[in-house]
């Protein structure tokens, strides 16, 4: 084993597309395998939900007692994360890693909780489900019309060094589900009416596939070098049009705006940089004489969104301009950008196409670079 | 006037439909557990899934099993009943003969990818795996990715070996179920017996994890297909944007080898797919002719899937293309410059973004 103290701790996600696929349980059994080569293994935070296979899975292994956390006249359970770092084993098992601490229990999220783990220089073992990933949020509303607030932003998936997909099929879990497997009988019945649909679970289980794909892509397999990526026939072909700079790497403008579907705008900038390894930047445009000067609401929004933007570790800036197609090509021509995302406009009876104008210019002005309308994910009804 | 979000009803479609809705009334029949190497743990999830079934009282037996196994299969195997291998000359193959005398409920099948021995009634295991299911079993099954005939290729460029046994693809497609068993390659190394395994850093770990990402790919491709099948059985109509689909639309003025260039690196980097059409006009000139098929060429050589469109109206037959092949991105050239949709439309690019519901349109200015 490293006996540098000052290593940093090996992250390993247990990544399934809904409860009881089994990650937990895998997870368990590989603790036991470790503890049998001679690993210090402890569990920092398990939830069995009162699965029989789980519980019986855990015995043996040694369980550090969780805390107890008050808030508001209730008492709470948190991981203790404290009493880990001084019993300071090898490797730590902490269960469903988007968990969202109770307030007043140190961090808000466990994610956090799990990053201090690391830098102390312990292996974690950690389950999350895919749709817990904060760039599928809105994919994954569209699905299931259920909005997850417990997220994890994508960088903090980046930062696992392996992930492992723990595969069941749809059909195998609804029947575990109908067995009274996953969980007791009111719940299963309640789950089945959102997620636990069989067309939900499927497509669940191609994205949960596709992004553990994408995630041992960025870590172990080498990308085509984007500079050799024309193929050379292409130069013998007569260019029409104006030609476009060869994309050496993409750079990403998501446009922020106060409107609340800058968030999704904002999602999606981001998992497309991802899987473009673009670098990628938020832009406000405002035309007062300080930011400050704004009216509240809209400002409170904008700081929101610019938040938000930060949290999933994209570089935000606030521009001033009266004209903003100008303000945002300028800067856009300044910093390279190859693309920049917007909002579709919204249509109203009265009138019609509001903020098209803003998409002429910018596209007008915008001769270098390309520029991406966003449309809002909306929700159809099943028949 | 037809609103851009009218549908016609597509008798086509009802028929795939039709179709759809009896493929989804075969339930399980035929489960395959795919492995991206051997000793990922393929068949060992498959004999306990048997075991599992047959304490729930289902009728398990075993008609084919690998010669020479592991501590933890051997002991898995002996819980069920076995159907011995037949000797054929030299060789040996499943006697299917048995099975379908014996006629259980499932019976398990290693090795699907295994060449009969001469003299045999199939040349290839998976093909008695065939008239097992015809004849109603449930039949599970482990396969590695080497085998699948259309990825053998691609794996020996990975792992420098020959295979010869192989499946069909469609083997995988035709199966109502297949599971993933995915495993770290450091776990599968120190299990292969390298030595140390802490470090992920050994010369094998970039090969299993090419090989890993492919596996996984697959297995999205074949779920991709089912969920395709069962939305359309169940007359979703919703575009759930599981997997990227990139529409590039050529017009004569548009800079197209740039977008079909973009096109295909997108694609490639969610591994999804890419469409070039455009929408046949008569009125074009010679000149605009000629770019135009400048444009397909390109699209071809870049292996879009290329198609001509008939429609009255460009933008509505766009978004019907683009709904039914569940497109997630549509690329545009537009210029203020060119008026060539102008002619008969007027602000097309507008309309276009505006019927465009769910789906990102990028605008490539020229």
């Amino acid at each position: 084993m490293d006996t540098d103290s000052l290593k940093h701790g090996r992250l390993k996600v247990y990544l399934g597309y809904a409860a009881g696929v089994g990650k937990t349980y895998q997870m368990l059994a590989d603790a036991h395998e470790l503890v049998k080569k001679g690993v210090d293994v402890v569990i920092g935070y398990l939830e069995p939900h009162g699965r029989k296979d789980t519980i019986t899975q855990a015995l043996g292994l040694e369980l550090i007692p969780r805390c107890k956390v008050e808030y508001r006249g209730s008492v709470f359970e948190e991981m203790n994360t404290l009493a880990i770092l001084e019993r300071h084993p090898e490797v730590c098992v902490v269960d469903e890693l988007p968990h969202t601490n109770v307030p007043g229990s140190g961090h808000m999220k466990r994610w956090e909780n799990v990053l201090e783990l690391l830098e102390a220089g312990i292996d974690v073992l950690t389950t999350m489900n895919i749709q817990h990933l904060e760039s599928l949020n809105d994919q994954v509303w569209n699905m299931t019309g259920v909005r997850v607030r417990e997220t994890i932003p994508d960088w903090v998936m980046k930062q696992a060094d392996e992930v492992v997909m723990v595969d069941l099929t749809p059909r195998a879990l609804l029947n575990r589900l109908e067995r009274g497997v996953v969980y007791p009988p009111e719940k299963a019945r309640q789950a089945m009416q959102n997620f636990f649909q069989e067309s939900t679970l499927v497509a669940l289980r191609e994205i949960a596939l596709r992004q553990t794909a994408h995630e041992i892509e960025i870590r172990h397999v080498t990308l085509p070098d984007p500079t050799t990526e024309t193929p050379a026939a292409m130069t013998e072909i007569p260019s029409v049009g104006t030609s476009t700079p060869s994309a050496l790497s993409d750079r990403i403008l998501v446009y922020v705006t106060e409107h609340p579907s800058t968030a999704l705008l904002i999602r999606r900038g981001r998992r497309v940089a991802d899987y473009l390894q673009a670098d990628c930047f938020a832009v406000f445009v405002h035309g007062e004489m300080d930011f400050n000067s704004l009216p509240v609401a809209k400002r409170e929004a904008v700081e929101r969104h610019l938040s938000f933007a930060r949290n999933l570790h994209i570089e935000t800036r606030v521009l001033q301009g009266v004209d903003i197609a100008s303000a945002l090509s300028d800067f856009a021509r300044l910093h390279s950008i190859t693309q920049m995302f917007m909002v579709r406009p919204q249509y109203s009876p009265w009138e019609g196409f509001l903020g098209r104008n803003l998409i002429h210019r910018i596209v007008r002005y915008a001769r270098d670079m390309q520029v991406t309308i966003v449309a809002e994910r909306r929700r159809a009804s099943r028949y | 006037m037809r609103s851009d979000f009218d549908r016609r009803p597509d008798p086509e479609l009802l028929l795939r439909q039709l179709d759809a809705q009896e493929d989804q009334l075969q339930h399980e029949r035929l489960k395959v557990f795919l492995g991206y190497a051997s000793g990922v743990g393929k068949s060992f999830r498959m004999l306990d899934e048997g075991r599992r079934r047959r304490a729930r009282g289902q009728d398990v037996v075993i008609g084919a099993m690998q010669a020479n196994m592991p501590a933890e299969l051997a002991h898995l195997v002996q819980t069920l009943e076995v159907i011995p291998l037949k000797k054929i000359g030299d060789g040996e193959a499943m006697d299917v003969e048995a099975i379908l005398r014996r006629h259980p409920q499932v019976c398990l099948v290693d090795g699907v990818a295994h060449d009969n021995p001469p003299g045999s009634k199939n040349p290839k295991r998976w093909q008695d795996v065939e008239e097992l299911l015809v004849a109603g079993i449930i039949v599970i099954t482990s396969l590695n990715l080497q085998h699948i005939e259309e990825r053998r290729e691609e794996v020996e460029r990975i792992t420098g070996k020959r295979v010869t046994e192989t499946v069909p693809e469609r083997f995988l497609y035709a199966a109502n179920e297949i599971v993933l068993v995915d495993v770290p390659p450091e776990l599968l190394l120190e299990r292969a017996g390298q030595p140390s395994t802490a470090d992920p850093s050994s010369a094998d770990t970039p090969r299993l994890s090419a090989l890993r990402e492919i596996a996984l790919l697959l297995a999205a491709e074949v779920v991709d297909k089912q969920l395709e099948g069962y939305l359309l059985a169940h007359g979703i109509e919703q575009l759930w944007g599981t997997h990227e689909r990139i529409l590039v639309c050529l017009t004569p003025g548009s800079n197209a080898p740039a977008m079909i260039a973009s096109g295909r690196r997108n694609a490639d980097r969610f591994h999804g797919e890419l469409f070039a059409v455009y929408v046949r006009h008569d009125r074009l000139t010679e000149k605009d002719e000629a770019a135009l098929q400048a444009h397909l060429a390109v699209a071809r050589l870049l292996e879009a899937q290329t198609e001509a469109l008939d429609g009255d109206d460009p933008v509505e037959t766009l978004m019907d293309f683009a709904r039914a092949h569940r497109i997630t991105q549509i690329f545009v050239g537009h210029s203020s410059r060119d008026h060539w949709w102008y002619r008969f439309l007027g602000g097309p690019l507008d309309r276009l973004i505006r019927a465009a519901e769910g789906i990102d349109v990028r605008v490539f200015p020229h």
